[in-house]
């Protein structure tokens, strides 16, 4: 009978109607932005970088080896890196941005960057609403407002940050073996006259533990 | 020319206007141009139409408009850094366009992928295709006035993919997700049981939503016997995917190269007999229950392990001098990447075969003789999308 398909659309039409007063299935919408949906821990949005402690400027984990800006697609990381030296995530003496900028309307949110780091110290952020009157300064990320904390990491990719920390303290832990043992070498060698060794320069550790 | 025509044309020709020629119906030919912002179009996609009264009589496609210099970028950057704009090309499905481009380099440089990989390839490719297909369905029904309904309930179903998709790769549409020798990422605990819940609530949607459009006599009047391509000019125009199975033409890569794991799928190829624009709706509905069978085994099918060769490392990625073709079945239909490497970190060649430009090929063919209001049914029913058409 001519009409019947449509007769029987609207039917299933109705069922998603009405049906949508009474189960979530079929009102799937929320309402955005008094009602927020929790989310995803993998999402990603635009890279930051991850800090240690309570100073981000102590304890940035970026040493300024620019891979990321070699391999970055769209070509947004800007970095120039320091001439001095400050102890980085496992106490070695490392360089430091001087300059690190990221062009957020540039940046496509590939991750590469992420991938790449061998040092952890930049990840994705879950932040998306990143709207500014200014689209070139207010999108260009300078060093300062790129940074985060390493507890704030921990709060938006928790399964990710735990494993990162763990692969991190055991570099740590390596690292400081090693101090000891150099430590030691060069209390043998006090016993010399010439005492002054470039191992006693090395600062220790930062406080980072107590994460996770 | 009669000049037995509207007093408004006399006195254009009283005036040395030039006119263009009448059509065989009588009245002026009219030259409409169809786009590139026209909301049937699918993005910036211009078609120049004469018109006879409301007869196409010629159609000339125009594209270009989103051409962003894809193939040439690729040759300055690195294998990887080109994955990222591979999700760019079909932005509905970047996880096929992954695995083809994943595909042509692994060929390239002989890498071998561990099994969970492919197992997660298969998974994710087959859930971009559901959510192509039915979002296609949506959009053909929009674009015949259904305004709304069909098309919402297609993003219902397309966001729970979405958000599976988020879960594994981070990113809804620009997954980056494949790697040369597998996937970037292990699925996270539980992702595979989501999955399964959502492949087993998927037919009841497919049900409803046949239930709602095949049977609908608006929808058989405005599709059947519009755009009819034959099985020949299938053949010949170089059509792939379900433009081409809905003319008859039992082709479908999956199972022609049995890339991945393909081959231990006993999945059907639905065929269609007229190669009408119904026909080209109903593959459609009919692969996305194949595809559900598919995902339903895999996931019952998927092994632990590794995912992803420890050979290969993202950085320096150089393979040796050669070339290679890499094919997949993409839900338009083949998606081809040749690649010629030198020997550096960046290939020499880089060339998309999209499918959704060489499926545009016969559009004219198909909407000769047919209303105005066809047209934009006949291209909806191609499946196009600009990011993959312009390049």
């Amino acid at each position: 009978m001519l009409g019947r398909g449509i007769v029987e659309g609207m039917l299933e039409t109705a069922r998603n109607f009405l049906g949508s007063y009474v189960s979530r299935e079929r009102l799937t919408t929320v309402q955005y932005p008094e009602e927020r949906l929790a989310h995803i821990e993998n999402a990603r949005s635009f890279p930051f970088l991850v800090y240690d402690g309570a100073d981000w400027q102590a304890g940035m984990r970026c040493v300024s080896c620019q891979i990321c800006e070699k391999e970055c697609p769209p070509k947004c990381i800007y970095i120039e890196k320091s001439v001095d030296k400050k102890p980085d995530a496992v106490g070695r003496p490392q360089n430091y941005p001087k300059v690190f900028n990221i062009d957020v309307s540039v940046c496509m949110s590939c991750q590469i960057c992420v991938e790449v780091c061998p040092f952890d110290a930049i990840k994705m952020d879950v932040e998306y609403e990143l709207g500014a009157h200014d689209r070139f300064g207010g999108l260009l990320l300078d060093k300062q407002r790129l940074s985060k904390s390493n507890e704030y990491y921990h709060r938006i990719h928790p399964t990710e940050a735990a494993a990162v920390d763990a692969a991190l303290a055991e570099e740590r832990a390596k690292m400081q073996a090693k101090q000891q043992a150099a430590a030691a070498a060069a209390a043998a060698k006090a016993a010399a006259p010439v005492a002054a060794t470039p191992s006693a320069a090395i600062p220790s550790a930062p406080a980072t533990e107590g994460k996770a | 020319m009669s000049s037995a025509m509207h007093p408004a044309m006399d006195m254009a020709a009283e005036r040395g206007m030039q006119l263009s020629p009448a059509g065989e119906s009588g009245v002026q030919l009219l030259e409409v141009s169809m786009g590139p912002q026209h909301p049937s179009t699918h993005g910036v996609f211009r078609m120049d139409v004469v018109l006879d009264g409301e007869k196409v009589v010629k159609l000339k496609p125009v594209f270009g408009y989103l051409h962003r210099n894809h193939e040439k970028i690729a040759e300055k950057e690195t294998y990887l850094g080109n994955m990222p704009y591979t999700d760019r090309l079909d932005y509905i499905c970047s996880l096929t366009n992954n695995w083809a481009y994943a595909l042509a380099v692994e060929k390239l440089a002989g890498i071998e992928v561990p099994e969970r990989a492919e197992y997660l390839r298969v998974i994710t490719a087959e859930l971009t295709r559901l959510q192509n297909h039915a979002l296609l369905i949506g959009f053909l029904m929009q674009d015949m006035g259904a305004s709304g309904t069909p098309l919402m309930y297609a993003f219902r179903e397309r966001e729970k993919i979405q958000d599976l998709f988020e879960a594994l790769t981070g990113s809804r549409m620009m997954s980056n997700y494949m790697r040369f020798g597998g996937c970037r990422v292990d699925a996270p605990a539980g992702w595979l049981a989501e999955v399964g819940k959502m492949v087993a609530s998927f037919p009841q949607f497919l049900d409803e939503f046949e239930a709602l459009l095949t049977g609908n006599e608006i929808l058989m009047a405005r599709t059947q016997e519009v755009g009819v391509v034959t099985r020949e000019r299938a053949v010949n125009a170089g059509l792939t995917g379900p433009m081409l199975r809905a003319s008859g033409v039992n082709y479908d890569i999956r199972k022609v190269d049995g890339y991945g794991i393909y081959n231990r799928f006993p999945f059907r190829v639905p065929l269609g007999e007229h190669g009408d624009t119904y026909d080209r709706y109903m593959i459609r509905v009919l692969e996305m229950r194949e595809s559900v069978k598919i995902l339903e085994q895999a996931l019952k099918e998927i092994p632990d392990g590794p995912i992803q060769d420890p050979k290969t490392k993202p950085r320096n990625f150089r393979p040796k001098v050669g070339e290679a073709y890499g094919r997949i079945e993409s839900p338009k239909g083949e998606l081809g990447f040749y690649l010629i490497s030198d020997g550096t970190g960046t290939p020499y060649r880089y060339r998309v075969r999209p499918p959704s430009l060489i499926n545009l090929t016969l559009l004219e063919e198909m909407c000769l003789g047919h209303n105005v209001a066809d047209i934009v049914v006949i291209l909806g029913s191609v499946d196009i999308v600009l990011g993959e058409v312009d390049r």
